[in-house]
């Protein structure tokens, strides 16, 4: 069996699993945030259960509009909070405390090799980063799972793609997963999971690998994962005293398909308006004006993506016709980029920083787009109206790219500064 | 539950969550209040139309992007019946199934659609009639515990039956 069989296979309680079957699994975590939480609670309450069925496997996270951008926000993390206390939630996570969900559950050691993740968000395949499967559902399944703590889901086929080569400076697991998208599409991997290996994925420090799994769902994909190594396993050490116990494909694993890449010609990539997969390489829309470039994200907002883009506006000033907007990942990636002095840098620069929220990504407050205007993006979506106007146009690409577009006030290779 | 009939209002491909329903919009919890901006970056005049009892008919990787259930749920609450898409991102198809809104796969709707066409959608044979151009066409079969979803009107209802039989309720 492959990694995400494995799982399934283990929290469904059997010895073996195969695609296309359906289980019903125990859930070893479950995740929700300010936007789908609500929902989740509301529906909790109306199937009429009292109590939720384990307390220390639910975190709550505000994030997507925090803090509170208006009254109406306001009541929704109300209701959070009033919910974490009535049930008593221990890994709730208030403004200040947290950040984006996704890097909050990975940061403060609730992913784990070898469990069965489940969010209400989209993003909730970042967890393959750490051997963990992990996958986005919806706001009824989460008060369902509240409820029971269990879940069906269908076995997936699994899409193997192996990387090998070497990257050419300043192009990153961003360009690569951008570049899978745009060959698979939109739709390529949907109901599957996407395995990552090879020698590039191997050499991928954490934050890269999160980078890759998190926009696994852009491709359709049920999840991204890849196999948990010694990286894998200091990191989630130094964050949780619970017990790890990771599980990893078979050398005769089956897939339903396999990629072979090579990363070493890869340039830069940009996904254009106004779907993820119309993927081009940078020197294709290089000098596309842009009114705002946006550093942030589950997908790019960690404390490396930050340094990378420190180190292209360290000393220079961003074109003053740019809004440069940065919002890290977490409340602890925006202590390390203070005490860095990248968040210096950056605002020397000309950056504006934001706290750490979903913020800009989702469209939600903190840097949205008026009509006709042009954003570039370290985000994970650029469909229309994702970050305001419907009338306005989002181009995804690495921070890197992003940082040496600010500067010019344009779409820029940060190869050629 | 089992037949549905409605006037088809005709999508292309990759129809997203934030066409569907705008996140600006997601700080209600409101079904009807959700419903009136429903699909309305695409069109404005949605919710008019989908008032008169619609049947969604669109191509493929309907739905794909977030995890917001308020998606299907401004669609249903807009009147709209059922969605026939050629495949759906799986997120959008879970939610639409837990809250009640009948989803159908059918490969060749898009080609044999009009907007407008009366269809009538049966969901336990996996079999929709184009009435306004006397079609069938294939669509894909529900397995019977999605159809026990459906019927019961969603996943909350589903399971305090279920909770209920076993005495945890």
């Amino acid at each position: 069996m492959n990694i995400s069989e494995k799982i399934l296979a283990r929290a469904s309680g059997r010895k073996e699993v195969s695609p296309g079957e359906i289980v019903e699994a125990n859930v070893d975590m479950a995740m929700v945030n300010d936007i789908t939480g609500p929902l989740a609670i509301e529906t909790f309450h109306k199937i009429g259960v009292k109590k939720v069925w384990d307390n220390n496997r639910i975190v709550m996270v505000l994030d997507h509009q925090v803090p509170a951008d208006s009254a109406k926000s306001a009541e929704l993390h109300k209701i959070m909070r009033e919910f974490a206390k009535e049930q008593n939630i221990p890994h709730f996570y208030d403004a200040g405390f947290g950040g984006v969900c996704h890097q909050v559950m990975v940061e403060k050691g609730h992913v784990r090799p070898g469990e069965l993740i489940v969010g209400a968000d989209s993003h909730t395949c970042t967890y393959g980063a750490l051997g963990a499967f992990g996958t986005g559902i919806g706001s009824t399944e989460m008060a369902a799972v509240f409820a029971t703590g269990k879940i069906w889901l269908k076995v997936p086929e699994t899409i193997k793609i192996n990387v090998s080569g070497e990257f050419q400076k300043f192009v990153s697991a961003k360009d690569l997963i951008l570049s899978i998208i745009g060959q698979v599409g939109a739709d390529g991997a949907n109901y599957k999971a996407m395995e990552f290996d090879g020698p590039v994925i191997k050499n991928m420090n954490i934050s890269e690998r999160l980078t890759m799994c998190n926009m696994a769902v852009e491709a359709g994909a049920k999840t991204g994962i890849i196999n948990p190594d010694e990286k894998v396993m200091a990191y989630v050490k130094s964050r949780t005293e619970k017990p790890i116990k990771p599980l990893k494909s078979d050398e005769d694993a089956k897939y339903e398909k396999f990629v072979d890449l090579d990363v070493s010609s890869l340039e830069p990539q940009v996904a254009c308006p106004s779907s993820v997969d119309n993927v081009k390489p940078v020197s294709e829309v290089e000098g596309t004006p842009v009114d705002q470039a946006f550093i942030g994200s589950c997908t790019n907002g960690r404390i490396e993506d930050l340094r990378v883009a420190a180190e292209i506006v360290k000393g220079k000033k961003i074109k003053n016709s740019v809004r440069f907007i940065v919002t890290p990942a977490s409340h602890e990636v925006y202590l390390q980029a203070l005490k860095e002095g990248v968040l210096e840098t950056l605002a020397k620069a000309g950056a504006c920083i934001c706290n750490p929220t979903c913020g800009a990504c989702f469209g939600g407050h903190m840097g949205l787009l008026a009509d006709g205007e042009t954003c570039i993006s370290s985000s994970n979506r650029n469909f229309i109206g994702r970050m305001g106007s419907p009338k306005a146009k989002i181009y995804l690409a690495s921070p890197a790219t992003v940082a040496a577009s600010a500067l010019k006030g344009e779409i820029t290779d940060p190869r050629r500064l | 539950m089992v037949e549905i009939k409605g006037k088809a209002l005709v999508f292309g491909d990759n129809i997203n969550t934030d066409i569907i329903i705008p996140s600006k919009y997601l700080t209600t919890l409101d079904p009807d209040e959700l419903a009136k901006h429903a699909m309305e970056g695409l069109d404005p005049k949605f919710y008019e139309k989908a008032r008169k009892g619609t049947i969604i008919v669109a191509g493929k990787n309907f739905g794909c992007g977030s995890s917001r259930e308020h998606a299907p749920i401004a669609l249903k609450h807009a009147g709209v019946r059922c969605v026939v898409a050629r495949s759906f991102a799986r997120i959008f198809y879970r939610n639409a199934i837990n809250i009640g809104l009948p989803v159908v796969e059918c490969p060749s709707i898009l080609e044999k659609t009009n907007n407008g066409d009366e269809l009538l959608v049966n969901l336990a044979k996996g079999e929709i009639l184009n009435l306004t151009k006397n079609l069938r066409l294939q669509a894909s079969k529900l397995p019977s515990f999605i159809l026990e979803i459906i019927s019961a009107g969603g996943l909350v209802e589903h399971l305090k039956r279920r909770l209920e039989k076993d005495g945890k309720l």
